[in-house]
């Protein structure tokens, strides 16, 4: 087993940014919180909003766990591109298809 | 001579295509995430069907989700955004010291979250098999009329999680090697790349979720 002196010279050398517990404990508490919340209001009648809500909430969890649980807010300039690039293009498939299946029977 | 110096230098841990370390932890990442891209697309082909038949069917596919245990799926969610912060927490590990204990601590908890996870997933299947609502000559559907779309609900239903858990069991198998290499000392703050990547599999397979469970479980509960 290497001494503290090492270890802390061996992460010097790393150069990463290292999350804190305490920021992780807060997107844990965060990610709970939105879970208890899209699952309450599941069961208020919104109308169409209730998908929008449901969406909105996802969409906010999974970019917290892209942030800081896959460090992509502290990884490069190309990371980001690329975690980006997978979202951006399912996303255009998605806007396709709705604007496909909700626009059907329209001109009939 | 300063190549030779430099070779001298050279870091046990980085293989010798890369100049340092640097170099090949940025190669890695974006690597892993390459693949998680590829993934984001192979999901995304069904959820692609699933906007499409929940456009063609509404209320049916409200009826079908109704029959889903929405109490099951709220916990297995917490469970698995648990598993997400115990992964999180043994990457945090590796990057602090070479405790070993303490890494294999935190990707067991994983394991651990993981199975609870897919041993609740293992009983709601379960379930739809004895109420008759699994896609097949035994499916079964008190109203006649909406039955085939309600066929179409779960046969994503049982796709898209039957996916889900198979990225889950891989990932418990890839855990499984990971606290091997820990055993082996292999990881500290110099080197960790592969806790790093296998954290990142981990984390993609809960956000797949976090997307499931709100549109597999909680459409039309008011």
């Amino acid at each position: 087993m290497s001494s503290a002196k090492s270890v802390a010279h061996e992460a010097e050398h790393a150069s990463e940014h290292v999350v804190g517990i305490g920021m992780y404990l807060a997107i844990f508490v965060s990610l709970m919180v939105l879970t208890a919340i899209t699952t309450a209001v599941a069961y208020v009648d919104l109308g169409a909003l209730n998908n929008v809500v449901m969406l909105g909430i996802a969409v906010l969890k999974a970019t917290l766990v892209v942030l800081f649980f896959m460090h992509v807010r502290f990884n490069s300039r190309l990371t980001q591109m690329f975690a980006l690039c997978g979202f951006v293009w399912i996303l255009l498939l998605f806007a396709f298809t709705v604007g496909d299946v909700a626009t059907r029977g329209i001109l009939r | 001579m300063a190549e030779l110096a430099a070779h001298a230098h050279h870091d046990v841990n980085v293989a010798h295509q890369f100049d340092d370390a640097e170099q090949q932890k940025e190669s890695v990442t974006v690597g892993m995430w390459a693949f998680l891209v590829n993934e984001v697309m192979f999901f995304g082909g069904l959820f692609g069907l699933y906007i499409v038949y929940r456009f063609l069917h509404p209320t049916a596919f409200q009826h079908a989700s109704h029959h889903l245990d929405v109490t099951l799926g709220t916990f297995n969610t917490a469970v698995l955004i648990g598993s997400s912060l115990t992964m999180a927490l043994a990457v945090h590990a590796a990057q602090m010291s070479h405790n070993r204990f303490r890494q294999i601590f935190w990707v067991m908890a994983t394991v651990v979250l993981g199975s609870v996870f897919l041993g609740v997933k293992v009983y709601e299947y379960y379930h739809k098999w004895v109420d008759h609502l699994i896609p097949g000559p035994n499916f079964h559907w008190p109203d006649a009329g909406e039955a085939h779309a309600v066929q179409i609900f779960y046969s994503l239903y049982f796709a898209m999680t039957g996916l889900h858990a198979l990225h889950m069991i891989i990932g418990v198998g890839i855990m499984a090697w990971l606290m091997w290499a820990m055993w082996k000392g292999r990881f500290g703050p110099a080197y960790h790349n592969p806790v790093e990547v296998c954290g990142l599999y981990w984390h993609f397979v809960d956000i797949v979720w976090i997307f499931l469970f709100p549109l597999l479980y909680l459409i039309g509960r008011h």
